[in-house]
């Protein structure tokens, strides 16, 4: 986003959204600057300049392993005119750093990519105006190479001459101009990503690598079930110098090793007595119980327009998607150090100042008592257990002031304790008309809430602030507002042009197992449906879905992108092949987000195997090629990976799917050949890569599995069960 | 006290007679390539060399180690003298969050080492053991054929 723009006006659905992601509040009266900058407006917290000629940028977005660092180093490098290989990364830290909120929401490049160019631009601006004053060379006749000034007859200054931090410390104001697109040089390039090294040499740079002088391993001991409590320890040892920390049903283990406190963790939990009940619905009847909670839930309408004619013919569909799990490769993991009253943690939480908030409020204690410095993890796709894991950490560490200790999940923990992505049910009836168009559409997506993340309630939302002996009531989860692209609604609009719609959703208000935010949030459900409902409308009007879709659709980048995913995957001449199907999805991400299409194509043996994914995408300015195709193709593996294989499974105690042989997630043999092809918007602002093609790949992968066996699946995942259910 | 090859050089380490290698390489050896991801094999994170055949780390005791060679992902090059696979890894720009990678480039060294010039099917066969969640497969697939092929034409 290149400019100080206001509101923005979707041309489709004629909803408004401000721009700058969900923490930018709509208006302040104070002059609108681009992204987190409007609310973090002091150039000094974005950059500074050393006299050894580097340049550090202090981002409050972290890396997840999506390569935002990269993405946000090019654009203080372009703007500034400075080499790429100048430009350092601090990692996100409390108090110092901008409050960007959460690294969420596909936004990082919009909030804080918006705000560094800006400011960039600003503190070029500045330095550039000193020179001049001091030189009298005037500002127009300035260039600037590789961050040194060039007046007419050469080298007159330097960022690092004049590396005078007192410079930056005013506010941000509207007027800085950035470069027009024609002029960047280093944005918009595939340039190497700066923390791939690291990872390919095996270099301590994840928060699990992190050691500290005297630290610390630290490992929970989990009730075997939800609301278990804990009623009894027996007497026993423990190995070498282990020790307990219990605050009511939280229960860690301290020792000197890795080895010390896993064992340790095993022996004190074969000792533990807990009280268990049944509190979780029957997964065989999830879309009855969904049903049910609805009729005590909260319902709103999310979207409507027009009034339904005379239907001819009414489609009456429903899809149904299992809790979804993060599966992060890496346990969660973190490491607390109390100091006098303050504790430091050193976490891959998605949101710095978020995190501290509820620690602070866990703790009883002011939020400058705590200290949140980003290290970075495993992949992250949403509200996993980061945030929990650093509150484990800190209340383990509260017991050895003066120590560091490291808290690592275990595999079980990561998998059956993360929050997870809510079940859904989404009821759609759509009317046709004479034509076999759809004159108008009804859905009502049923859902738990898909935020708890901590940082937005007066109650901390973390983990073990319910265990404590002293505990915090665990509420429902709610959900972003639409403007920020709603939760369990997200998609759930169609974009097509259908005459008369209306959307609906009921937000369940309890909640067995605790949701939240996952990749796409209720997008991937939605996505699905309302594709599904399209291709069968398309089937019955004997017409292609490709033709059918565009006839839907008004907006030209929406059809821009499916016309070439058509033309890459050969989609109008395409052979009909036995046990093989091909299937189109489109989505444009959160309605006001990345415009994605993809086509599949799967082979039906003993089961689905995904093969091929061709995916066209429309990020706006793209800042790094590569960066987003990676995005793209992750994405897609990811939805492949939901549509094939991924539910969380449980009983009535238990969430029984807590390793990789009972959650199975795809493998390098399952795995699709992708093709991306980003089509360039250099002149547009940044919509965000890293959702857009999960949901889309989804419905594609349904669409082909009706080509090639003429089943139209109604529920996730597309297992042969469900699929010989649909059959 | 163990006493084992570490990545070419002789060492000897205290650790617990019943710990994992995982946690000697993690703890008493320093090193962060071999990762915890699962503990029960089924992940590949952990993986290391054991006389050159890719072995879980995070179940095998350190003491079967005993006089025994281990290489990880430190041992197979560095910065100024990258493995082929790692040039390559970085060529394909082959990752996103990385965790998986110090396991999956030890599982492609021993593959290369056995067959320089395997197909795609050889190369998702070695490769199936190690989980990636962020989707890099095909990346990876494609800098393990680079390496392959730069490893045939030596320079």
């Amino acid at each position: 986003m290149s400019g100080g723009k206001g509101l923005i006006a979707d041309p489709v659905t004629g909803t408004t959204t401000t721009g700058f992601g969900a923490a930018m509040p709509p208006a302040d009266g104070r002059p609108r600057l681009p992204g987190s900058l409007h609310l973090n407006r002091r150039l000094s917290q974005w950059l500074s300049f050393h006299a050894d000629g580097r340049v550090t940028i202090t981002p409050g977005k972290v890396e997840l392993g999506q390569g935002i660092l990269t993405t946000l180093s090019q654009i203080a490098a372009e703007e500034l005119d400075v080499d790429f290989g100048r430009i350092a990364v601090t990692p996100a830290a409390t108090p110092t750093s901008p409050d960007e909120a959460v690294t969420s929401g596909s936004l990082s490049t919009q909030d804080s990519g918006g705000a560094l160019r800006h400011a960039c631009a600003q503190a070029r601006a500045i330095f550039l105006g000193v020179v001049a004053q001091r030189t009298g060379v005037p500002v127009d006749s300035i260039t600037v190479e590789d961050g040194v000034f060039l007046g007419p007859a050469g080298a007159i200054g330097s960022y690092w001459a004049l590396a005078d931090q007192a410079l930056l410390e005013t506010e941000a104001t509207p007027d800085a101009t950035p470069k027009p697109p024609g002029a960047r040089r280093i944005a918009g390039t595939s340039v190497p990503r700066l923390d791939l090294p690291d990872k390919v040499f095996g270099a301590a740079r994840y928060v699990h690598d992190l050691r500290l002088p005297g630290m610390l391993q630290a490992r929970m001991i989990r009730p075997p079930s939800r609301r278990a409590t804990l009623t009894a320890i027996a007497d026993g040892a423990l190995p070498g110098d282990a020790r307990v920390v219990r605050d009511g049903d939280f229960l860690a283990v301290l020792a000197a090793t890795e080895w010390e406190a896993e064992a340790a963790a095993t022996r004190l939990a074969a000792r533990c007595t807990w009280q268990e009940r049944d509190t979780l619905p029957d997964q065989a009847s999830l879309a009855v119980w969904l049903r049910d909670a609805a009729t005590r839930g909260e319902r709103s309408e999310v979207a409507s327009r027009g009034t339904p004619g005379t239907a001819g013919r009414t489609l009456k569909r429903e899809f149904l998607r299992p809790y979804l799990a993060h599966a992060s490769i890496g346990p969660s993991c973190a490491v607390a150090l109390w100091e006098g009253d303050t504790v430091t943690v050193w976490s891959h939480t998605q949101g710095p100042y978020n995190l501290r908030a509820d620690i602070a409020k866990t703790l009883r204690c002011p939020a400058e008592k705590v200290v949140v410095r980003h290290r970075e993890g495993a992949g992250c796709y949403g509200h996993n257990g980061a945030d929990d894991v650093a509150l484990d950490a800190v209340l383990a560490a509260r017991a050895v002031p003066g120590t560091p200790v490291r808290m690592l999940w275990s595999r079980a923990e990561e998998l059956g304790w993360s929050p997870f992505s809510p079940a859904m049910l989404v009821e759609v009836e759509a009317d046709l008309d004479a034509d076999g168009g759809i004159a108008a559409w009804r859905s009502h997506i049923v859902s738990n809430g898909h935020s708890s993340r901590p940082g937005r309630d007066p109650a901390p939302t973390l983990l073990a602030a319910s265990m404590l002996a002293d505990p915090f009531p665990v509420k429902p989860s709610i959900n972003p507002p639409m403007a920020a692209g709603g939760g369990a609604p997200r998609n759930g609009v169609p974009l097509y042009a259908f005459p008369a719609l209306k959307v609906e959703t009921t937000r369940l208000l309890e909640m067995p197992v605790r949701t939240s935010a996952l990749r796409g949030l209720g997008a991937t459900l939605n996505v699905w449906a309302i594709e599904s409902v399209l291709d069968e409308a398309a089937a019955l009007a004997g017409e292609d879905p490709l033709d059918f879709r565009l006839r839907h659709l008004e907006a030209k980048r929406a059809v821009a992108v499916l016309e070439r995913v058509a033309a890459m995957a050969g989609w109008r001449t395409r052979q009909r092949r036995e046990g093989w199907g091909m299937g189109i999805g489109f989505a444009r991400y959160k309605n006001n987000g990345a415009w994605a299409a993809v086509v599949a194509e799967v082979e039906a043996r003993e089961r689905i195997l995904c093969r091929r994914l061709w995916i066209a995408g429309d990020v706006g300015e793209v800042v790094n090629p590569d960066g987003v195709a990676n995005q793209f193709e992750g994405g897609a593996i990811h939805g492949t990976s939901v549509a094939l294989l991924e539910e969380v499974r449980f009983d009535r105690r238990r969430i029984t799917s807590d390793g990789w042989d009972s959650f199975p997630i795809l493998r390098f043999s399952e795995v699709p050949q992708v093709a991306v092809d980003i089509i360039a918007r250099p002149d547009q602002p940044f919509l965000g890569a890293g959702e857009a093609s999960m949901a889309p790949t989804i419905a594609a992968i349904a669409g082909a599995i009706t080509d090639a066996l003429g089943i139209r699946p109604r529920a996730l995942p597309f297992t042969p069960d469900r699929l010989a259910a649909a059959a | 006290m163990v006493a084992f090859t570490l990545n070419g050089a002789p060492v000897a380490l205290e650790v617990s007679p019943d710990a994992s290698l995982l946690h000697a390489l993690r703890g008493p050896a320093g090193l962060s390539g071999p990762r915890f991801g699962c503990g029960t094999e089924q992940c590949g994170t952990c993986m290391v060399l054991l006389d050159g055949a890719p072995s879980y780390a995070c179940t095998l005791a350190a003491s079967a180690c005993a006089g025994r060679a281990v290489t990880t992902v430190e041992g197979l090059g560095t910065p100024d003298a990258p493995h082929p696979l790692q040039a390559a890894f970085l060529a394909e720009q082959a990752g996103q969050c990385g965790y998986c990678l110090s396991g999956i480039l030890v599982s492609a060294a021993a593959l290369l080492a056995r067959d320089p010039d395997p197909d795609d099917g050889a190369i998702r066969a070695a490769l199936d053991p190690h989980l990636c969640r962020c989707g890099s497969h095909n990346r990876i697939l494609r800098a393990v054929r680079r390496a392959a092929a730069a490893m045939r034409v030596p320079a």
